[in-house]
């Protein structure tokens, strides 16, 4: 048994150690968020969140996981409450076939939480692992924008709310 | 050394004698003795600046000279640093407009604009100044050049090589890109200091070639000593950033990778060969050995368009200087070349499956290699780099044929499990993921020395945590 820490719950999993994440989340956790795209690093399909940094899921043996948070697909928010990154993705139509959305929806959220202000170099060479075989990769791009627009548009106004002003900006930022 | 230390004293003077000047006269008296006549010495052995001149017309150059100057910059990998890089390895900025870092012992050094743009290139640089910059390191104005531009080696050069560069350059599209002030820590800010570094390690003249070998061994030698300064990284360096010349091309290091020796100590399990070597040298990649990485990536990347005749006379001369071929010091199973020998009677080798690895990693463990480890490659790196795996039908070679597995340290491996082979745009090539956000320090040193003591029959690696976080903290080598 190996425990994992997932979107904040704890779980029991029975599964060999060196099993990759994706299979687990997917077979075993029922999180189908995170794709199989080619099962070597190179697409991103399986992109999640590994202490606060994109890695492919498929590639991250369960082994590796003890102590450490994953955060998928499913922790940004639900369909009825998305979350900022979700909703400028949604708001830019970005996904056409969608397979790989949710890996260029964690690798935009990792990013954004380490850059809030990316430029266009740094928002190109922050996705550069995922590959889009539809060809939206226009619209993925005018999302990132959107969402980096929106998080620090969220980021000012808390930090102008008095109410609010004494939270730390590292929650507001996730 | 002697005008060195004047020079050191020199730039001291004023920071350093108000304290001393506190505690009694008779120290500082000497002391400003000592500059004042490095300030003399100096005055004297100071280059001159050569007059600017209007840009040359492009068209006062023959087409066939420039062509040269092409080819020779690619041998030279010009374009290497004094191109801007973003990203591991990824060529970004305009070609030779400079702006790039380049991480040396003394601290961070931008190379230089060489495009013609009169204001923040060489554009009014006359060939007789740029002569002297590739022959003496020392610019148009007059201010010495700092060695890692390699003019050590580009003093080799002949005439008209230089010229046939000059021309290449000169011809380039002017592009007007100020070049950031370089952030050396003291007393290495100090120009003047390199008069005395050359009168000390700066060798002059051009490549006398040895009537004992054959003409492509001469112009091999010629390549690789005046023009491709391998040695720049392949030679181990002294505490003062030269060339250590009696241990030419004996393995020396660049931006945080081992440059492999390129002689007797080679790591490559298979020997080197001409024709091994011209492969590897104009595609960045050999299936004896494996895949073109860290900072030699971008140097082939530009011998690519080098003349195959150059690249072969490259082959020749450092074929010639490596270790005969030698037994293979890696167990002959886990080389894809010579299935495992059958225990007991002769049978053929059974087929590679998934259960066969996992059988394989399972016999690592009972040799003595933990199982957490076992799981972590079989995870993180089976995917690949398994017997039969899809890459291997690609023609990649076994872990046990890398020479950064065979190496005298991790460091090598260490880079290549967290930076990978990052996709080079617009080009079909070998490509690792990195795993430097996946995987811990801890972890890394874990799965660098399961692949050592896997597939390679030498010794473990010591520390090789501290490797993990230098590597860090060098960000990949760029």
């Amino acid at each position: 048994m190996i425990r994992l820490t997932v979107n904040g719950r704890d779980h029991e999993v029975d599964a060999e150690p060196d099993t990759p994440l994706l299979y687990v989340l997917r077979n075993d956790l029922a999180l189908n968020g995170a794709k199989f795209g080619c099962g070597l690093g190179q697409c991103g399909a399986c992109t999640v969140i590994v202490d606060g940094a994109a890695v492919f899921s498929c590639l991250t043996p369960i082994a590796l996981l003890p102590g450490r948070q994953v955060t998928t697909i499913e922790g940004l928010g639900t369909p009825a409450a998305p979350g900022p990154v979700q909703r400028a993705f949604i708001a830019e139509q970005a996904a056409q076939c969608g397979y790989c959305i949710a890996g260029m929806v964690m690798r935009t959220q990792a990013l954004l939480a380490c850059t809030q202000d990316p430029s266009e170099q740094e928002i190109r060479g922050g996705l550069n692992p995922n590959l889009c075989r539809c060809g939206t990769h226009m619209r993925i791009l005018a999302a990132v924008r959107r969402a980096a627009a929106s998080l620090r548009a969220a980021t000012q106004a808390k930090a102008t709310t008095p109410a609010n002003a004494a939270a730390p900006v590292k929650a507001a930022t996730q | 050394m002697v005008v060195a230390i004047g020079l050191i004293s020199l730039r001291m003077a004023p920071t350093v004698r108000p304290r001393f000047r506190r505690r009694g006269r008779f120290v500082g008296l000497p002391l400003a003795a000592a500059a004042a006549a490095g300030v003399i010495v100096y005055a004297i052995i100071r280059p001159p600046e050569i007059p600017p001149i209007a840009p040359p017309a492009p068209t006062s150059f023959a087409t066939t000279e420039i062509a040269r100057g092409a080819e020779l910059a690619a041998v030279g990998d010009c374009a290497v640093c004094h191109t801007m890089q973003t990203g591991h390895t990824t060529q970004s900025g305009r070609p030779f407009a400079g702006g790039r870092a380049v991480p040396t012992p003394f601290g961070r050094i931008y190379a230089t604009n060489i495009t013609p743009d009169v204001a923040t290139g060489i554009g009014g640089w006359s060939l007789a100044a740029f002569r002297r910059a590739m022959r003496d390191g020392v610019d148009r104005a007059g201010r010495h050049l700092y060695p890692v531009l390699p003019y050590p080696h580009f003093t080799r050069a002949t005439d008209a090589d230089i010229a046939a560069m000059y021309a290449f350059l000169m011809t380039r599209q002017p592009v007007r890109q100020a070049t950031p002030p370089n952030a050396l820590t003291f007393p290495f800010n100090v120009r003047a200091l390199l008069a005395g570094w050359n009168l000390q390690f700066l060798r002059q003249g051009e490549f006398q070639p040895d009537p004992t070998k054959d003409a492509a061994w001469n112009r091999g030698a010629y390549l690789v000593e005046a023009i491709g300064h391998c040695g720049a990284c392949h030679t181990p360096h002294n505490l003062l950033g030269a060339e250590k010349n009696h241990q030419a091309l004996a393995g020396g290091e660049a931006e945080g990778w081992d440059a492999p020796a390129l002689q007797v100590g080679s790591p490559a399990p298979l020997a080197w060969n001409v024709d091994a070597l011209a492969t590897y040298l104009h595609t960045g990649f050999q299936a004896g050995h494996g895949a073109v990485a860290g900072p030699m990536a971008p140097v082939t990347q530009q011998l690519a368009s080098a003349p195959d005749a150059d690249i072969h006379a490259i082959a020749v001369y450092i074929a010639s200087r490596m270790p005969p071929a030698q037994a293979a010091r890696t167990p002959a199973a886990r080389t894809p070349a010579t299935p495992a020998p059958a225990t007991g009677a002769a049978k053929p080798a059974p087929p590679i499956t998934a259960d066969a690895q996992r059988a394989d990693a399972q016999r690592a463990d009972a040799q003595g290699a933990d199982a957490p480890a076992a799981s972590m490659f079989n995870g993180a790196c089976g995917a690949c780099h398994a017997a039969d795996a899809p890459m291997t039908h690609g023609g990649a070679p076994a872990l046990a044929l890398s020479s950064a597995v065979n190496a005298p340290t991790a460091r090598n491996v260490v880079d290549m499990i967290l930076h990978g082979l990052p996709w080079r745009e617009g080009h079909a090539g070998p490509y690792m993921p990195a795993f430097a956000d996946a995987l811990t320090d801890a972890q890394v040193a874990v799965l660098a020395a399961y692949v050592r003591a896997r597939y390679s029959d030498l010794p473990p690696w010591p520390d090789i945590e501290a490797n993990v976080r230098e590597a860090r903290r060098e960000g990949g080598g760029t």
